[in-house]
């Protein structure tokens, strides 16, 4: 009964709002209203709509959704300083961050939804029911830890709101052992889609063990970038009164996980390059292009531009100025979407294994769907931190 | 070869009311699942347009994977896609399912001094397996190299020269290799490829999800999607197929070559190798020690693809 009323209040509370706020969801909602017309005529003519191609065989919304893992999976790094080692001033701000993992999770698995040439097969991926090869496959592992994470991740937040809600305490063994389990499996998505690229022998650009390490590192530093930018949204539009403190701890542990994660890339970049063998192909083409074709270049550099100037602002005081923090985190988030997205997964396509450079661009299709599945995204983290905000505040309550 | 692997002696599933109860409540699951996911009218819209009328496609979205039909399913099946090829393409073929032949492992092998870049091979392949004429899907890739030169990198894949062979260049093949450890079959997140009896790695068109992981799991470039409808001339149709290969496809998912499996299965050879000018080509039965296959095998300096993967092909190279 309690629990129905808190639902109903959730859902009460997403139709309350100013004018910013419906604003805000209107243009979310024309967007994705434009992303799924496109998506419908992807759906009917097939996937020759989009950019790719046998050569380039996955492209824009592969790319997406390597980078939506690690957004989705870095809400634990708040989880594991709130409820680990009780920290109070991280503590308020921890739900909102799930409902960004949950939104980032779902994001995810719509882009691998709208790759699929098939969606009307996805059933022949329920295990018992259709065929799931697992554990061989790792693209099926990828599903499975996916949707351990989301269904971990939805039952900590609501049973955290919940608690709150009635103005009792969590129990902490009811929700230690839940964020324990969420902890291993936000690990693992990102492991598992780390090995997702780096299991395929047949493309040496991504057939390195720093894979893995390196996108748990980007991770951890994207994703909290891109809390801490919608933070800073809801503290600037006063919806949210976010303690100092708070921004500072996030700003800590983003510059941390960016520095490693910079000393990592660099490594790699060291060893594609002192002696370029043919393996080194898909390196030199992403630096610097093959044989006159340099689609990609613009993107890496702008990458390597958009994460050193965010390393710049984070190590120097320059933080402490809201605007350059803002900037910053933007810079990050884009820069890490670039690395991991069209710097990772496209050039892993280039040269072919047979040696041929053909190139890869997203069509304006390809964008309208991806800015229709972002968008959709923002809407369910939207409601799910206006949920979680009101709760916190106390404007909703058992009483 | 395991017993999962050939599809003859998994057909037969006991009619007992047990498995159509589970039957009942794997569709209904199915179903359940679906509706939730705000699927179904989608779908079913979607194919409702399609030839057949709605049973047809009620059919078709719930078809099981190849080596989980019943000999009756599997009848009913091929009538269906038939029924379906006819209506879309306007030409009535043959869908067989034609098991691996006991005792047979199918192995290539390709002479590359023989081989002079006429690209016979590639035309005889698209029209024996239809392929989509649309996106000019082919099998098999011929690359043109430096003589001295082994680096695929430098290799010309548009050679367009009136007259072939160029001076100074030689001519390298490359198709499905065929492999005994098939990255493409791990990769697949539904078992929707698989190595069958005979060694060779086939596709259920109508279970893959068109995911396209198994394309960049393969380091032969082997595998080719089908980015859009395939349209197919009419005259054009070859209407000896089989399901596993050659038969109509829809888009949205992958196919690849199968040593011309609707031909090699009956004693016939792979149409690139009768249409090759040169003679270059050698085809047959590994496991029969008096095969032509054999006697390069055994006699010639062959060599293989990308050894190093550990991939173990089934097509070797020589010179002579
Ligand atoms: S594209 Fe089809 S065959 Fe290939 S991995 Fe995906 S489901 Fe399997």
């Amino acid at each position: 009964m309690e629990f129905i009323r808190f639902c109903v209040d959730g859902v009460k509370e997403i139709f309350r709002g100013g004018k910013l706020y419906w604003s805000w969801m209107g243009l979310l909602t024309v967007v994705a209203l434009i992303g799924a017309s496109a998506y419908l005529q992807q759906f009917q003519q097939g996937l020759v709509v989009t950019g790719m191609s046998d050569q380039v065989s996955w492209g824009i919304y592969i790319a997406s959704f390597t980078s939506l893992v690690g957004i989705a999976a870095a809400a634990i790094m708040l989880i594991i300083p709130a409820y680990i080692f009780h920290d109070m001033d991280i503590k308020e701000i921890v739900i909102p961050a799930e409902g960004l993992a949950i939104a980032a999770c779902v994001m995810s698995m719509m882009f691998v939804l709208i790759d699929l040439g098939r969606p009307d097969r996805m059933w022949h991926l329920l295990p018992f029911i259709g065929r799931f090869n697992f554990p061989k496959s790792m693209l099926a592992w990828d599903v499975l830890v996916l949707n351990v994470y989301l269904f971990l991740t939805v039952i900590i937040s609501v049973y955290l709101l919940f608690s709150k809600y009635k103005g009792k305490e969590p129990k902490f063994s009811i929700y230690f052992p839940l964020v324990i389990l969420s902890i291993i499996s936000a690990l693992s998505i990102h492991t598992v889609t780390a090995f997702l690229f780096s299991s395929n022998v047949a493309r040496s650009f991504w057939h390195t063990g720093l894979l893995a390490p390196r996108f748990i590192a980007s991770a951890f530093s994207a994703g909290p970038a891109f809390f801490l930018l919608t933070v800073l949204v809801m503290r600037y539009t006063k919806v949210f009164p976010v303690k100092d403190i708070a921004i500072k701890r996030l700003t800590m542990i983003i510059t941390i996980a960016l520095e490693i994660n910079l000393f990592l890339l660099l490594a790699e970049v060291f060893t594609e390059f002192y002696h370029q063998t043919e393996h080194s192909a898909s390196a030199a083409y992403l630096f610097f292009g093959l044989g006159g074709k340099t689609a990609l270049v613009p993107w890496i550099w702008s990458s390597v531009f958009l994460n050193i100037s965010a390393l710049v602002i984070f190590v120097l005081p320059l933080k402490k100025n809201t605007i350059f923090l803002t900037l910053a985190c933007l810079f990050l988030v884009v820069g890490v979407w670039i690395e991991k997205g069209m710097g990772l997964v496209v050039p892993g396509f280039i040269p072919t294994p047979l040696g041929e450079v053909y190139e890869y661009s997203p069509t304006f299709i390809e964008a309208q769907i991806s800015m229709g599945v972002w968008a959709i995204g923002l809407m369910l983290y939207t409601i799910l931190a206006k949920i979680s905000i009101a709760v916190n505040l106390e404007r909703i309550r058992l009483d | 070869m395991s017993e999962k692997n050939n599809p003859v002696k998994t057909v037969e599933a006991p009619e007992n009311s047990d498995v159509s109860r589970r039957e009942l409540f794997k569709k209904t699951a199915i179903a359940g699942t679906i509706a939730a996911a705000g699927a179904a009218s989608t779908t079913i819209a979607a194919s409702n347009a399609e030839p057949g009328g709605f049973s047809d496609a009620l059919d078709e979205f719930f078809q099981k994977h190849y080596q989980e039909m019943s000999k009756k399913e599997m009848k009913k099946t091929l009538a269906r896609l038939e029924r379906k090829a006819k209506v879309k393409h306007g030409k009535q073929i043959q869908i067989s399912n034609t098991p691996p032949i006991e005792g047979v492992l199918f192995g290539y092998a390709l002479n590359i001094s023989k081989c002079k870049g006429y690209r016979k091979c590639v035309d005889a392949c698209v029209e024996e397996n239809n392929q989509n004429r649309d996106t000019k899907i082919q099998y098999i890739r011929v690359l043109e190299l430096e003589n001295e030169s082994m680096n695929f990198e430098e290799a010309d894949h548009y050679y367009n020269h009136e007259t072939v062979p160029h001076t100074g260049k030689k001519y390298f093949p490359i198709q499905c290799q065929q492999c005994e450890n098939p990255p493409c079959v791990t990769a697949c997140p539904v078992e929707a490829t698989w190595k069958e009896a005979d060694g060779i790695t086939v596709i259920d068109y109508n279970w893959c999800i068109g995911c396209r992981y198994c394309a960049a799991a393969c380091p032969y470039w082997a595998r080719k999607f089908n980015w859009s409808e395939p349209s197919i001339p009419e005259e054009e149709i070859n209407p000896e197929t089989h399901y596993l290969s050659n038969r109509p496809r829809m888009r949205g998912v992958m196919e690849k070559c199968t040593f011309c499996l609707q031909r090699t299965r009956k004693g016939k050879l792979p149409a690139c190798l009768e249409a090759c000018p040169t003679g270059a080509r050698v085809f047959g039965n590994i496991l029969d020690p008096k095969s032509e296959i054999r006697y390069v095998l055994e006699n010639k300096k062959v060599f293989r693809l990308k050894e190093e993967l550990k991939t173990e092909p089934k097509f070797w190279y020589y010179s002579d």
